[in-house]
């Protein structure tokens, strides 16, 4: 058909691919900031979870003469994120210098090699700020990997009027057993994380932790693990589910519940109880529910054992394909100092993850000063989930085995031990 | 009308006699068509069949894109885990029978669709346009709106069932998860089963319906002796098309459970193995497997309707 075209249809044609092409050269143009030994300062490209510009805020405030930081903003599933930056680090892009990552993930992305060394002085600086769960679920082989940001920790919410119907003494610490019996005998519901997501195996994991023990231990052998979930703690766990679960307290979408669902839930006619991260204030503290919100310490797996709340947050790692990754490693300073991790609290609610962040003016007028109090004393004793290279496999495999929440009963953490185990060999899909 | 169907016939027809002749010139133009066509054939050669070759490679290997040192070559394990494994087994069936449910369903839908668009007299555009609106709309937009429809929280179906109860769950049973992934699927692809099977209809001759008409047949007598038998080809192609489409479903799972209640496909274990758990050998693997299953559906389905291709295009 080309073949006997004369050449004006050719120019022609060629003129409109040309324009595109010069747009995408005029494109490139712009971007090339990015990856810039180009002319002006250098860009760190900030890879973020979403926020309320908390981040964005921080990375502002700490670019200097001698770079910029610019964010990019990753998906909001945190497993997404994992997926989005292992693919690229995987492919060795260059495009990313600095990380905010999930702490399930860090073993994984330290484990393959994705994150650059922190310096010695560095780490124990930044070891010495955080809070005890915030270093040690940024930690891989007793190395700091990534510096922690901000931290997140689940507390008991509770409505008052609610509670002061069923006559349950808030003061004191309460067990899951209490919540759910008070709950099913005056009609109401307890908001908790059931989908078949991560957020099911927070729970599960704050679960286990709370009867003490441990989901894996001996992780740093990787897939040789020991898995330890078919125990006395597990089986506790299993229990604290398996009743919820049959019970009159069980929401209707129980199964499918996440963080968002549960507040709803909780900010229901029926609402009672909510086991949810520190943002809950912001949804629904102060007047939202006229001010028929209360707050306490993580329910108890095992009655007299004290609760081990899960443990959130971001820790910011430094790519080892970065090209700028002195300058990448000297901003992790800035980034999760005191003042800029307040600075991203007041932004976003996400609560720092040192004592001295938590200090700032600005933290303390955000929220009451008893729940400041709560959220660092739970912090304190918060269960980061097991660091582990295959902490996705694991979460995945737990997952798949006790949920839906009506299957589990006091088999469950054996059969899930096994499946754990086929799964980390190669033996058994997940 | 028939002009449409009469175009694509007498190019064939014309293109057939060439082919029956070789005289010299149309050799050289063969040769000549041959030279056009291979850069277009070995850039397709490119972009599929070495990533598929790269698929059957990687398979052999326990490979985790996170822990690269540990790759390792093991032949046809990863085939013998997948093929020995309860979830595979399960989620193949979970495919077949949403496919063989839905194709089933739509190509009923499908068809009362088409005979609506053939025989519609008025507002011929205004119909035709509303009943293809679904298959307009992206899949992942249609899989949330009804994933909000069924929703228990602000879900409208349970109000307007009344054989439902209002708190009634749909997510969270596989029965009734597997029922709402259906009917988005169903909803969303009929449209493109009825355009296929139209496209069959009008190359239904009406002399030969009229014919039948004359001599006494009755409206489900035309149906089932005239009009079906001359649609076959058309049939086979959606029914193909469609059983394909539907056999590789995944947009629907994705976004309505994300394989809760052991609604997931084999498309969206493949997904998790590659892309969530990154463990490229036994998606590979998984893959590969797919893909031969796909080829033999399609050639299950050929066979089935026992239909010449080139032939049934000869026939217009």
């Amino acid at each position: 058909m080309t073949a006997r075209s004369s050449r004006h249809p050719r120019t022609r044609q060629l003129r409109r691919w040309a324009a595109p092409a010069g747009a995408l050269t005029l494109a490139c143009g712009i971007l090339a900031g990015c990856s810039g030994d180009g002319s002006g300062t250098p860009e760190l490209v900030w890879y973020t979870n979403p926020d309320a510009g908390g981040q964005a805020a921080v990375a502002e405030a700490c670019s200097t003469d001698d770079y910029t930081i610019t964010t990019q903003v990753l998906p909001q599933d945190a497993g997404q994120q994992r997926i989005q930056l292992a693919r690229r680090l995987a492919a060795g892009d260059t495009g990313i210098d600095l990380m905010s990552l999930d702490p399930p993930y860090t073993a994984e992305f330290a484990d393959a090699g994705y994150l650059a060394d922190i310096p010695d002085d560095l780490q124990q600086k930044f070891s010495e700020q955080g809070f005890e769960s915030a270093v040690q679920s940024a930690t891989w082989e007793d190395e700091l990997v990534v510096a922690p940001f901000w931290s997140n920790v689940q507390v008991l919410w509770y409505r008052k009027a609610f509670v002061e119907k069923a006559g349950l003494d808030m003061s004191q610490p309460v067990t899951w057993e209490q919540i759910i019996t008070a709950a099913s005998e005056n009609d109401g519901k307890i908001g908790v994380q059931a989908n078949k997501y991560e957020g099911y195996s927070v729970w599960v994991n704050a679960l286990i932790s709370g009867a003490g023990g441990q989901i894996a231990t001996g992780t740093d052998a990787g897939a040789e693990a020991e898995i330890t979930i078919d125990s006395d703690a597990g089986r506790a766990a299993a229990d604290v589910i398996e009743t919820l679960a049959d019970s009159e307290a069980a929401p209707d979408d129980l199964s499918v519940s996440n963080e968002g669902t549960a507040g709803a839930t909780f900010g229901s006619d029926a609402g009672a109880f909510l086991v949810n991260w520190t943002y809950i204030w912001g949804n629904y503290g102060d007047d939202q529910l006229g001010g028929d919100i209360g707050f306490a310490r993580y329910p108890q797996t095992v009655e007299g054992e004290e609760s081990r709340p899960p443990y959130g947050g971001i820790g910011i790692g430094v790519s080892s394909s970065s090209e700028h990754q002195d300058l990448a490693v000297g901003a992790l300073e800035c980034l999760t100092s005191p003042e800029n991790q307040a600075l991203n609290a007041e932004l976003t609610g996400n609560m720092p993850s040192s004592e001295a962040g938590y200090a700032q003016p600005a933290v303390q007028e955000l929220f009451p000063a008893e729940l400041i109090a709560l959220f660092q004393e739970s912090l304190e004793s918060a269960a980061p989930r097991t660091p582990s290279p295959y902490w996705s496999d694991i979460s995945g495999a737990i997952q798949s085995i006790w949920h839906p929440p009506s299957s589990v009963d006091e088999d469950t953490p054996g059969e899930s031990s096994d499946f754990i185990g086929e799964v980390l060999q190669g033996r058994s899909l997940l | 009308m028939s002009t449409v169907v009469a175009t694509p016939g007498a190019k064939d027809t014309k293109k057939k006699s060439g082919a029956g002749a070789m005289t010299d010139r149309s050799r050289s133009e063969d040769r000549l068509g041959m030279k056009l066509v291979a850069p277009a054939v070995v850039l397709m050669l490119l972009v599929t069949a070495w990533p598929m070759l790269q698929a059957l490679y990687l398979s052999m290997f326990r490979y985790r894109l996170t822990a690269p040192d540990d790759r390792e070559f093991i032949w046809f394990s990863n085939y013998a885990t997948v093929l020995s494994d309860g979830l595979f087994w399960q989620d193949m069936f979970n495919t077949v029978l949403i496919m063989v449910v839905t194709v089933a369903v739509e190509l009923v839908i499908g068809f009362a669709f088409a005979m609506v668009m053939h025989k519609v007299i008025f507002a011929r555009g205004v119909i035709r346009t509303s009943i293809l609106i679904p298959y307009g709309i992206i899949t992942v937009v249609s899989a949330f709106a009804w994933q909000f429809a069924f929703s228990l929280n602000n879900g409208f179906v349970n109000s307007w069932l009344p054989f439902v109860e209002d708190n009634f769950n749909w997510f969270g049973g596989h029965w009734s998860a597997m029922f709402a992934i259906m009917v988005s699927e169903i909803w969303k692809t009929t449209p493109f089963m009825a355009l296929l099977l139209l496209a069959g209809l009008s190359q239904v001759s009406e002399d030969m319906i009229e014919a039948a008409q004359v001599d006494g047949a009755t409206w489900w007598q035309r149906l089932w002796k005239v009009i079906l038998p001359n649609m076959r080809a058309a049939i086979m192609v959606a029914v193909l098309f469609r059983a394909l489409d539907a056999y590789r479903i995944f947009d629907n799972i994705f976004v309505m459970t994300r394989g809760a209640q052991e609604t997931e496909s084999v498309s969206f274990l493949t997904y998790r193995q590659v892309i969530e758990q990154v463990q490229l050998g036994l998606g590979s693997a998984l893959s590969v497997l797919l893909f031969l299953s796909v080829l033999l559906l399609a050639y299950l389905i050929v066979k089935l309707f026992n239909v010449d291709l080139a032939a049934a295009r000869g026939e217009g």
